[in-house]
């Protein structure tokens, strides 16, 4: 692992200038500690990737070199896996694939980020029947992706109960318009509530006297939602919406099985990917794959950029006064920034 | 929350009064009216099954029977997701465990880095990770064996179970190790003999999440297998043709999507408290 060697050198001259600290000589051992976690990562998600990109640049098969005589095994094609992605049929299938990709990705994670907002400020509102929400809420999430898959197809079915509720003779799972729909419903269903669950935590941090304090100042509920609700449970909308979008550009289970494969008007990039390397054509598969990556990998990068998700909390770790107040400032995290947030 | 109570009482206005509770009527009834559909049909005779009355009559386990008398391997699918997703989460926790409590506890350059690398290693797309090592097993003949769902599953799982964990042991006050060195326990000592015992609910609230992440999972399980006898439920499931060679055999499948649930409604049920804890300890906390 690449990581150990430099924790090693640091820990070491650090040690010396705090011999009677608890940490003693922490570098080695944290290091020792995590290699296995990191070994595991390495082979599991860092070797597939280098390997992914490897791969890319080779083709499969058999094939009829310039004199005529039979090539086995795979050939460096550069990147040509590359150039025949976006050109000609499966230029098209890719291009197809890639607007599924984003325009669910943005009409659902917009859809259930709303609809989460919504429950959540429910939630929060109501003193009783919280814990039967709360059960409720985790249903959805619980069940597996394919089951409610097949329980979304069943009710949009022909003569399914959909089409009875509403009245209509819709053939929901076929293809076009109403299969994007059926999908973005099936999905907002599952993840609209686990928004909503992690929004009511973010919400239950904030305490009542800013409320107050803004009902004394005669702000209107928007005012309120605004200007308080909105910033401070921010860092944990940020959270949920950036693994929605990460979760959605990669979503497979949902269209594959609703829907089914070769489908253009849901196909996605991870179905177009899944399709290639089903047919054994790896190079091109690994190419799609290493395409998705990138994507995904730009996507967030842009997000943690613009709008500054702190994912793994980092920004509340330095909050001033440092290491000995912090499990004060988490105890009460909220009042630190209601009192900024108070301020405006 | 007192004075919110107070707040709220103080203007009770029937409107105010009533509203969250119609509100929460309509979030429950969102949620579990797909899954009461998927019940209801489960539970009709096969030749109701376009019936779209709302309770089942006449009552029937028909669908159950066929599930898991037909040649389906429906029950040797539930043991193969079994046998996967536990050995996942026993894995993901034994390894993940001892990360977490380092990342948690001791302080060292980098810390922030390598917490982050390990959850960006979950965002990573399934299909990315898939295909390189469908290839992999496929030369090493690991396709249709366990260990080739397995491995894999370990990119979500012990990025999850670490981000976890760790928001877990950050809760715990450090005095409780510094006092067990002080009576004369190494630190390993002090994480075996007091950090464990005391971290058993955490590790449990992690195992549960762990694991109905892991029975979840499909594109692993689709991907690295073509046989039914080491198929998962879930892509049993997917590939049902029914008993009765019906065309579409949804009553079977709604059976069986409740036979796959109900183990993770019930956990819901039970530990909600819990799950609800260790799915928001990293993310908002």
């Amino acid at each position: 692992m690449s990581e150990s060697a430099p924790i090693n050198n640091r820990s070491e001259s650090k040690a010396s200038k705090r011999v009677t600290s608890f940490n003693e000589g922490t570098g080695r051992l944290a290091a020792i500690l995590l290699s296995p976690t990191l070994i595991v990562l390495a082979l599991v998600v860092l070797y597939p990737i280098v390997s992914a990109l490897r791969e890319s640049l080779y083709t499969s098969g058999t094939k009829l070199d310039a004199n005529g005589f039979v090539v086995k095994g795979s050939t460096f094609v550069g990147l040509d896996n590359y150039a025949a992605i976006f050109s000609g049929d499966t230029g098209s299938r890719f291009w197809t694939a890639f607007y599924n990709t984003t325009f669910f990705t943005v009409v659902c994670v917009v859809l259930e980020t709303v609809l989460g907002v919504a429950m959540a400020l429910i939630m929060h509102k109501a003193f009783k029947g919280r814990s039967v929400v709360r059960a409720a809420i985790l249903v959805p999430w619980a069940i597996p992706t394919v089951v409610s898959a097949l329980l979304w197809k069943w009710i949009f079915q022909a003569d399914g109960i959909a089409n009875t509720l509403i009245g209509s003779q819709i053939l929901w799972s076929t293809d076009g318009w109403q299969a994007k729909l059926s999908i973005i419903i099936a999905d907002t269903w599952k993840t609209a509530p686990f928004i909503g669950l992690l929004v009511l935590a973010g919400l239950q941090t904030i305490p009542a006297e800013v409320y107050e304090a803004a009902k004394v100042d005669g702000a209107s509920v928007l005012q309120t939602f605004r200007r308080i609700t909105l910033p401070l449970v921010k860092p944990a909308l940020l959270v949920a919406v950036l693994f929605r979008i990460l979760d959605t550009l990669r979503i497979f289970d949902l269209p594959y099985v609703l829907v089914g494969p070769h489908k253009p008007s849901v196909e996605t990039l991870s179905m177009l990917g899944y399709d290639e390397a089903f047919n054994t054509r790896y190079g091109p598969a690994a190419a799609y794959a290493t395409v998705l990556f990138l994507y995904v990998a730009a996507v967030a990068y842009v997000f943690v950029k613009l709008l500054g998700a702190d994912v793994i909390g980092e920004a509340r770790a330095k909050l001033p006064g440092g290491k000995k107040k912090r499990r004060r400032a988490i105890a009460a995290p909220g009042a630190a920034e209601a009192s900024l947030a108070g301020g405006q | 929350m007192s004075t919110n109570v107070k707040v709220a009482a103080a203007e009770a206005s029937p409107w105010r009064k009533w509203a969250p509770l119609v509100g929460v009527g309509v979030i429950v009834i969102y949620c579990l009216a797909p899954f009461y559909w998927m019940a209801v049909s489960a539970f009709r005779r096969p030749s109701d099954q376009f019936s779209n009355k709302l309770i089942p009559a006449p009552f029937s386990i028909q669908n159950f029977k066929d599930v898991f008398s037909g040649s389906n391997g429906f029950g040797k699918g539930l043991l193969n997701s079994l046998i996967v997703a536990g050995t996942v989460t026993i894995l993901t926790l034994l390894i993940g465990m001892v990360a977490a409590y380092t990342l948690a506890r001791l302080d060292f350059k980098f810390k922030n880095a390598v917490l982050a690398i390990i959850i960006t290693t979950s965002m990573f797309p399934g299909i990315s990770l898939v295909i390189p090592l469908l290839k992999l097993f496929i030369n090493i003949k690991w396709i249709n064996t366990y260990q080739a769902m397995i491995v894999p599953s370990l990119s979500f799982a012990l990025p999850l179970a670490v981000w976890n964990l760790t928001a877990f042991f950050r809760q715990m006050p450090r005095e409780l190790e510094q006092a067990a060195m002080v009576d004369g326990c190494t630190p390993a000592q002090a994480f075996r003999k007091v950090i464990i015992p005391l971290a058993a609910p955490g590790v449990f609230t992690t195992a549960i999440i762990t694991f109905i992440a892991a029975w979840n999972e499909f594109l692993i399980a689709l991907s690295m297998t073509n046989k039914k006898s080491v198929q998962t439920a879930n892509v049993i499931i997917s590939q049902f043709t029914g008993t009765t060679g019906r065309d579409q055999p949804f009553g079977s499948q709604m059976a069986a999507g409740v036979v796959v649930t109900i183990p993770l409604v019930i956990a819901v049920l039970l530990f909600q408290r819990r799950i609800v804890a260790g799915l928001t300890a990293g993310g908002v906390k």
